[in-house]
């Protein structure tokens, strides 16, 4: 490989020269033709806002909207493990029916946009599954009573909860055909010896896979994962379509009733970017840690 | 001799891969208490004879008759008869996430059902018996490859099986770790062990086998009791296999 330069060469000056010119003219767009008066100053307040009825600091929309991202975030994430665990496993099973089944999950998602796969998700599956379970009652009667905080931590707004749990489902089912296909990759990964070890002890599939293959399979795909969950927290956005009342969709609320597209749009750019790269920061560091 | 049954009965089996035929018309009957070592050249099917034995392959036809019931295509069998076979291979095998402790109780913990005291006290005893008591704690990426194949010794001898297959167990090892390995069979030979082994360690073989087994291209070319087979032959191609390995 080349060493890597230090010094700029002129070709630098071009590049950075280019993107100069590039933005003053997005700039000069903005201000001299849609005569747009910035107004930098309302965002603080949708953000943090001083409630002076209870004399306290409250997340206004769009940390309301990012605390939503990281909840639905988590919990699709731990979702999306188990059901891309068992996806993993089952593009390795013997059984063709189950393997043909696990490929077509596969290659539907990946040859559907997304958007798509969202609205198919949620009318079909999670909205039906909301309704079966009368999710929307339970969390109601949860939402009257009086300590509801443990469950509103969790949570948040309990009547938002079917929603939310419904974003969570469809996030997970759409983020566990790509997990699935990194677990696949790891158990395959794992020398034919280790199999034939545990078979030859006698070991019945299932507890040839339990204590065998998945731990040293998982082991080894802990990288792709993380960053793969990344992706989810990015990917998170589009339930913004189904009405979770994330990030994204607060933001357009914002939009909507200031005005403000620009500063909304680049302020909620930046809270994406800092939410995940942080996590890329600290992956990048647990790992290291324990290479080490 | 003649009432008893063998616990091992191979009869006219035959092994295809896609075509190739890696075993024609192989027949092999091994009793109880027996030693067999099996010996011939690379790719002469000797591995995939014995993995036959387990099923890790699956024989084309012909029939296997391991401790009175015969391989087929039902689970139970062939986990029935994987619980009477123990297999050391030559890469040991062992689970790299598991200590040497665990390596040797899973088997018997999740096979056998048996608790984590009485596996452990097993999996001891086991240990002292291939003279590395004190590595238990260890994961077997810390032992030396000799140290690591014993090991792998013992979790088969942990399952209390009935027969044991060595597929090259010394094969993957450094010279002066052989020692070491072959001391320890020749040991549980001695205690009465039925065990099939392939390997080229003629010194081995003639110290513990009761059966010697030549196989080249598939077939076995030669069956005899070690006394004749190392030093009359009855085939050509097996007495200059014996001249190559015993030579250098
Ligand atoms: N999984 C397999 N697929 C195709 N051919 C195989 C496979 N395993 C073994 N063979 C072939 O079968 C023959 C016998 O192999 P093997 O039993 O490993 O020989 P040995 O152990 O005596 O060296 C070889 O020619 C080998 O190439
Ligand atoms: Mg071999």
């Amino acid at each position: 490989m080349q060493r890597k330069r230090r010094r700029l060469h002129w070709l630098d000056f071009v590049i950075v020269g280019v993107l100069a010119a590039f933005v003053s003219f997005v700039w000069f767009r903005i201000e001299g033709t849609l005569n747009y008066r910035w107004n930098w100053g309302i965002i603080p307040n949708y953000i943090l806002r001083y409630d002076a009825e209870d004399g306290r600091w409250v997340a206004n929309l769009l940390l309301q909207g990012l605390i939503t991202t990281v909840r639905v975030s988590i919990y699709a994430g731990i979702l999306a493990l188990i059901l891309g665990t068992v996806l993993g496993i089952a593009r390795c099973a013997t059984n063709l029916t189950v393997r043909m089944l696990a490929r077509t999950y596969l290659e539907v998602l990946r040859n559907i946009p997304p958007v798509v796969v969202i609205f198919i998700f949620y009318f079909f599956l999670s909205e039906q599954l909301v309704a079966a379970f009368n999710i929307e009652g339970w969390a109601r009667a949860i939402a009257r009573q009086e300590n509801s905080g443990v469950w509103e931590f969790f949570f948040g707004d309990m009547r938002r909860f079917p929603s939310m749990i419904s974003g969570v489902i469809v996030l997970a089912l759409f983020e566990s055909a790509f997990v699935g296909e990194i677990v696949r990759s790891g158990i395959q990964s794992i020398e034919r010896g280790q199999s034939e070890a545990a078979r030859s002890l006698g070991m019945t599939w299932v507890d040839e896979m339990r204590f065998i293959i998945l731990p040293q399979a998982l082991k080894r795909v802990v990288p792709p994962l993380a960053n793969q969950f990344i992706s989810l927290v990015k990917d998170s956005s589009i339930i913004s379509l189904i009405s979770v009342q994330e990030l994204t969709y607060k933001t357009v609320e914002l939009v909507a009733s200031t005005r403000a597209i620009f500063e909304a749009w680049i302020t909620t750019a930046g809270l994406y970017f800092v939410l995940c790269f942080s996590l890329s920061m600290l992956f990048r560091r647990l790992e290291r840690d324990a290479s080490r | 001799m003649l009432d008893r049954t063998p616990i091992i009965d191979i009869r006219g089996v035959n092994k295809f891969y896609d075509g190739f035929q890696a075993l024609t018309d192989v027949s092999l009957s091994v009793f109880s208490g027996q030693r067999v070592v099996i010996c011939g050249p690379s790719g002469s099917g000797k591995s995939t004879l014995i993995r036959c034995i387990n099923r890790l392959e699956e024989h084309s036809s012909g029939q296997l008759i391991v401790d009175g019931t015969e391989l087929n295509d039902e689970t139970r069998n062939i986990r029935a008869i994987r619980q009477e076979v123990g297999m050391v291979f030559q890469q040991f095998n062992l689970f790299p996430h598991l200590t040497v402790l665990e390596n040797l109780t899973i088997g018997p913990m999740r096979v056998r059902r048996a608790s984590r005291r009485d596996a452990e006290a097993t999996a001891r005893k086991y240990l002292e018996r291939v003279h590395i008591p004190e590595q238990a704690d260890k994961y077997p990426s810390q032992l030396s490859g000799g140290q690591q194949q014993r090991v792998a010794i013992a979790r088969s001898l942990c399952m209390e099986t009935r027969v044991m297959l060595f597929d090259e167990p010394t094969s993957a090892l450094d010279p002066e770790m052989i020692g070491e390995v072959l001391e320890v069979m020749v040991e549980l030979a001695d205690s009465g062990m039925t065990m099939i082994v392939v390997t080229h360690e003629m010194g081995f073989a003639r110290r513990v086998a009761d059966l010697m087994v030549f196989m080249e291209a598939g077939r076995i070319v030669e069956t005899a009791p070690p006394e004749k087979f190392f030093t009359n032959p009855e085939s050509e191609r097996c007495r200059v296999f014996l001249e190559q390995i015993l030579s250098h």
